[in-house]
């Protein structure tokens, strides 16, 4: 074990955990509004693709990111209409948004498969100089890395410390309380599921252009799902959804490099791991979820919708 | 309120035509190609010639098993997203079988492979059953990240231990052909194969336990409130895992039927979403056996028309999951369409 | 008024500036359901400072006219005038803003949140970016001001019925209320904490806050009300001055010529001592589940020809109980007998088919399937009967007779058999539900809380045919929150609380202060 190793295994840790992180911020607003959304691997899968593709048609990625995360809110605006306005089931309508988002990223990504991009520039964080050569490669990262865990702490404040927040909590804990109290039902739900939409788009748009810097149909490989486990694991909390997405990073990348070093593991077991993890995950903390979880959501999660 | 129901019924129908159609059109347009002409090419092909015909009817055959798997679960309150993965599972443990015993005699190697494609999809089904019967995790989500693990499975088996070594196998890894005492048999002098006598048998026989009875009624019960079921003494959790069970076996074989009856062998990655494509035709049908055969038929008809009019071709397969994602919203979002009341 | 105050204008918390010195007045309300008026041409008047009781039986419109008030209905002809100027009041909200708050039975609280967190979405004019802190030192501040001390910090979930109620009050305050509606309040309550919460009453109306006070316990009335209005059949049966009233006054206005007598007369019939009970609970206890009751060590029977009825507050484990006899919940410990055998490991199906049938306060919720209809609905509740073939076929010839003679044995207007029951009314829905039950012709009936919420009339057609059940040999399990009904009905009351039975008494040695004590025990209040 070498600090090549652990180098890589932190660098690869951040790269998994980010997006991760971003996805499952915007799981967590969505769920303390009462709603749960099966579709957020959709939600990934453009903003990769649209991020990529806009990253090389206008050159710029940050055009790239900021369009994706613009299809990432429209495509959640779907969600958000059918289950508000058409009061339609939220497991269904989550299903409408994974066909949508997988069938768009497909066509729209179709051009741009295989095509590799220079990626976000990456910096260094001041002060962090230590050994030169490690600095490089383990402390060097693109900006939406290092605006992941502030990203964290505004959502901790903005559920948490702001009217909006407490509003938006109350819809999802008890939306009759919340509507005797004279909240719009309606448009904070909207709300929430527009940042969902912003930062799932920004999720699969960082995984494209910075992390594999190229397009392929279904890349997010599961991470929609992982999200899901993650905002349980987290107890719907923004900053314990940093140590969880740090984990799962950990776990996946450990993997990866165990099976890089010929660790002769299939890469189909392998693949499995997101998918399991999260059915372990859901059936683990199914006791936790019945109390921690907003009101109105557990009938979704373990019975009715 | 019959009249109402078929009025509606027509309509989804008609809508499903409609999307697809101008889907189509637009693509058509964009190539250059004329959508009426080729549309009448179409048509005249599909219910002109026997083999026109007879393809979309091959090609139902799959669907009206995925679609009963999340018709007979929805009448409990279900909602069974695992079709892709049971029908993947039915075919393994069809083609375990297969590689397993390889000479058996065709009467008992047919029976053998049914009882096993239905064992496969059953089991797989069965297990998100009991999380959900005990309140662990809801089915949906359960079936939904079961169907990634399936493909993997295969894939593992396909690639590894199952790989065919025979000369002149085509690149891409695939099990050992079937012997011919394993394919299910054709009817008509065409690819029309056992699977669809199967299929229609089970439609029948799910309506006639619905309507008919005790079994039926205690289901509807169940689905239509749990909370008064359980207080009438009806035993929720076994019917619950049983349902599953019986609607994740009706999808192993479907599973089974496509590898036994169409290909031969089994391939990673066969199924192009039978599953999904099930689950949205019983959504369409409303769960009722008759209306998902016309469905079955539209949409073989779409999936059909849309290789014949080769307009798939420079378009990524995934994209059917945006036409599929239409006609979802679509239902769940029931417009308020002229003439029809809600 | 106070003797010899100055009427004074404008004052900070609530006092109606108009001449006539009244902060609410109301002016021929009139409002409809379907065939029912519920409100008759209601005039009222509430002053300034002022405890006002509004009287009356179920179903006298007490509750309609104040959610009038509160904009929960719209009235169809009438006004309402604040501080003197008519006002339009189209939902709570615009009645919050004009200074209205009304506390309900069931709270519109958040369980998960803080008392401050809850109480913030109705703080007036909030920053975006929340202060708590300020809110949970006003929070403070009125509770030491009106007796309404809550730890602010504390979850909603973790506090006592009594203190949840006072959080709602803290709600209406600080959103700007003048006049506080309380719908029957003490309802809710145990029964030494009813006085902490006149005590709340006197504070606040000695701030010149208005209370309008709906509830159908005259007791309550004569010791906390200033005047009291009695409402009669949708109509205004007098205004008073407490000081100038009686409780028989009172009672000659609630009703037309006194007391209707009670046709659920008992039978003479001594009850035949079985050699065993029909359902014997020995020593049971349960496992506690989430926020519910556990049960400890819960030792009960019913007899052949019996009545028995559990009293308690709401809460207590009544739930937790007939979940057990029904066979829903299995004791963890104990014994469970049905019929002289050993149940205690047979599930709801088996109990079912031995005899015990099941009445629930929401029938829609409990016992039927919404979309079904009547018929569909019988077969369900007795399929074992109505099957042949092995099951592959339906008599549904067989379940159309039985239902019909059902209704008719029980004297019920019969009812269409093929529409979906969620057309019926409240009413008809229990009635379908109760000749379902009776039609089994059930050894054991478990009623629980069977009138809730129903109509004088059909509330009656349920304690008789409990009656008739009893008199013809069967039992009756019955759970409910109104001593009256309990007491009419039951020839034995169990009292149940904190999960535990606490006292057993016979129809002849019932006194309802004793019970009332065994209710509630002797929890000291914080």
């Amino acid at each position: 074990m070498n600090w090549q190793f652990f180098g890589d295994l932190l660098s690869g840790t951040i790269m998994y955990g980010v997006p991760l992180l971003y996805m499952t911020l915007g799981a967590v607003i969505e769920q303390r509004a009462g709603m749960v959304n099966l579709g957020l691997e959709g939600i990934m899968l453009a903003g990769a693709s649209t991020g990529f593709a806009m990253s090389v048609a206008a050159g710029n990625p940050w055009i790239g990111i900021g369009m994706a995360a613009l299809a990432g809110a429209l495509l959640n605006l779907i969600y958000a209409y059918l289950v508000v306005n058409r009061k339609a089931s939220q497991l269904a309508s989550g299903m409408t948004l994974m066909f949508l988002g997988s069938g768009i990223s497909a066509v729209i990504g179709r051009p741009y498969v295989g095509a590799g991009i220079a990626g976000l520039a990456r910096y260094q964080l001041p002060g962090l100089a230590l050994v030169p050569w490690v600095t490089r490669t383990m402390f060097s990262y693109d900006l939406l890395v290092y605006l992941a865990v502030p990203s964290a702490l505004f959502v901790w404040w903005l559920l948490f410390r702001t009217r909006y927040g407490l509003s938006l909590r109350a819809v999802g804990e008890n939306p009759s309380a919340a509507f005797a109290a004279g909240r719009r039902i309606d448009l904070l739900k909207y709300s929430a599921s527009i940042m969902c939409g912003l930062l799932g788009g920004i999720a699969g748009a960082h995984l494209s252009i910075a992390l594999a810097r190229t397009w392929t149909e279904g890349m997010t490989g599961g991470r929609g799902y992982i999200a899901l486990a993650l905002v349980i694991f987290s107890k719907w909390h923004p900053l314990k959804s940093i140590f969880g997405a740090l984990l799962f990073g950990g776990a996946v990348t450990l993997q990866l490099q165990l099976q890089a070093k010929g660790a002769g593991i299939s890469p189909f077991l392998l693949n499995m791991i997101p998918y399991v993890l999260t059915l372990a995950v859901l059936l683990i903390w199914s006791g936790a979820r019945k109390y921690a979880a907003p009101g109105a959501l557990g009938r979704i999660y373990s019975g009715e919708d | 309120m019959k009249h109402r129901e078929l009025k509606n019924t027509l309509l989804r129908h008609g809508i499903v035509l409609m999307i697809a159609l101008t889907a189509y059109a637009a693509g058509l347009l964009l190539a250059g190609k004329n959508p009426v002409a080729a549309f009448v090419d179409t048509v005249s092909f599909t219910f002109g010639t026997w083999y026109g015909f007879s393809e979309v009817c091959m090609r139902m055959i799959p669907l009206l098993l995925t679609a009963l798997a999340v018709a007979l679960p929805s009448t409990v309150g279900l909602i069974n997203v695992g079709g892709e993965g049971q029908l993947y599972m039915g075919a393994w443990l069809a083609t375990w079988g297969v590689i397993t015993f390889p000479n058996l005699p065709a009467g008992v190697f047919i029976p053998f492979l049914i009882l096993l494609g239905f064992v496969g999809g059953g089991a797989w089904a069965a297990l998100a059953g009991f999380f959900r019967a005990r309140g662990w995790i809801n089915e949906t989500i359960t079936t939904l990240l079961m169907n990634y693990i399936a493909p993997l499975i295969i894939g593992f088996f396909v690639y590894g231990s199952w790989r065919s070594r025979e000369p002149g196998a085509s690149a891409f890894p695939q099990s050992i052909a079937f012997p011919p005492a394993a394919r299910l048999p054709r009817f008509f002098n065409s690819r029309i194969h056992l699977g669809m006598v199967i299929a229609l048998i089970l439609l029948a026989v799910f309506w006639f336990i619905m309507e008919k009875t005790k079994w039926g009624l205690k289901m509807k019960a169940i689905g239509g409130n749990p909370e008064a079921a359980r207080r009438l003494g009806f035993e929720i959790g076994p019917y619950i895992v049983g349902v599953m069970f019986i609607a994740g076996g009706i999808a192993g074989l479907a599973g089974m039927a496509e590898v036994s009856a169409l290909y031969g062998r089994l391939r990673a990655g066969f199924s192009p979403g039978y599953g999904f494509m099930g689950f949205l035709i019983s959504w369409m049908a409303g769960g009722k056996p008759a209306t998902i055969v016309s469905m079955s038929f539209i949409l073989a008809f779409i999936f059909s028309a849309g290789s014949l009019l080769q307009i798939t071709q420079g378009v990524p397969f995934a994209a059917i999951n945006i036409l599929m994602a239409m006609m979802l919203f679509v239902v769940l979002a029931k417009p308020r369409l002229p003439g029809v009341k809600r | 008024m106070r003797v010899g105050q100055q009427p004074v204008i404008m004052k900070q918390k609530g006092l109606g500036t108009s001449g006539s010195g009244h902060v609410i007045s109301l002016r021929g309300i009139t409002k409809r359901f379907a065939h029912v008026v519920a409100n008759d041409g209601v005039d009222l008047d509430i002053r300034p400072g002022e405890v006002h009781a509004l009287l009356g039986e179920n179903g006298a419109g007490k509750s309609t006219l104040m959610k009038i008030l509160y904009g929960f209905y719209h009235m169809d002809s009438g006004s309402i005038l604040i501080d003197g100027t008519e006002v339009r009041i189209a939902s709570p909200l615009d009645a919050r803003a004009l200074g209205i708050g009304m506390v309900f039975q069931s709270f519109t609280l958040i369980p998960a949140m803080t008392v401050a967190e809850n109480v913030a979405m109705y703080f007036k004019d909030q920053p975006f970016a929340l202060n708590l802190k300020s809110i949970a030192g006003r929070v403070r501040e009125l509770g030491a001001t009106y007796h309404l001390m809550v730890d602010p910090s504390a979850s909603v979930r973790s506090l006592s019925v009594s203190d949840q109620q006072k959080v709602e009050i803290l709600k209406l305050l600080v959103g700007g209320a003048r006049v506080l509606i309380f719908d029957e309040a003490t309802s809710v309550l145990a029964q030494h904490e009813i006085s902490g919460f006149f005590e709340i009453l006197q504070r606040l109306k000695a701030d010149e806050y208005s209370i309008i006070f709906i509830t159908h316990k005259l007791a309550e009335v004569m010791t906390c009300a200033d005047r009291i209005t009695v409402m009669r059949k949708g109509k205004v049966a007098g205004t008073l001055m407490r000081a100038e009233t009686t409780e028989q006054n009172l009672v000659k206005l609630m009703f037309d010529e006194g007391l209707q007598p009670s046709n659920t007369a008992r039978s003479d019939q001594a009850t035949t001592a079985q050699h065993e009970p029909l359902m014997e609970l020995q020593g049971v206890s349960t496992r506690p589940k989430g926020i519910g009751i556990q049960l400890v060590d819960v030792s009960l029977h019913v007899n052949a020809g019996e009545i028995v009825g559990i009293a308690g507050v709401s809460g207590n484990g009544q739930r937790e109980l007939v979940d057990v006899v029904l066979g829903i919940a299995p004791p963890m410990q104990g014994k469970r007998l049905i019929l002289g055998e050993d149940a205690t490991a047979w599930n709801a199906g088996q109990i079912r088919e031995k005899g015990v049938g099941f009445v629930p306060d929401e029938p829609v919720r409990m016992a039927l399937v919404p979309w079904m209809t009547l018929c569909q609905n019988s077969a369900i509740g007795n399929l074992d009967a109505y099957v042949r073939a092995h099951g592959f076929s339906i008599d549904w010839l067989a379940v159309e007779k039985d239902i019909a003679a059902s209704f008719e044995a029980l004297g019920f207007e019969p009812l269409p058999l093929h529409m979906p029951v969620q057309r019926f009314s409240g009413g008809q829905i229990q009635r379908s539900v109760l000749a379902r039950e009776i039609g089994r012709k059930p050894r054991l009936l478990v009623a629980f809380y069977p009138t809730r919420g129903l109509d004088v009339r059909s509330a009656e057609a349920v304690g008789s045919v409990l009656t008739r059940l009893r008199n013809e040999g069967g039992g009756v399990l019955l759970v409910s929150e109104d001593l009256d009904e309990l007491v009419s009905l039951c020839d034995r009351l169990v009292v149940i609380r904190q999960g535990r039975i606490v006292g057993s008494v016979c129809h002849d040695a019932i006194d309802r202060h004793a019970i009332g004590y065994m209710m509630t025990g002797s929890e000291v209040s914080r």
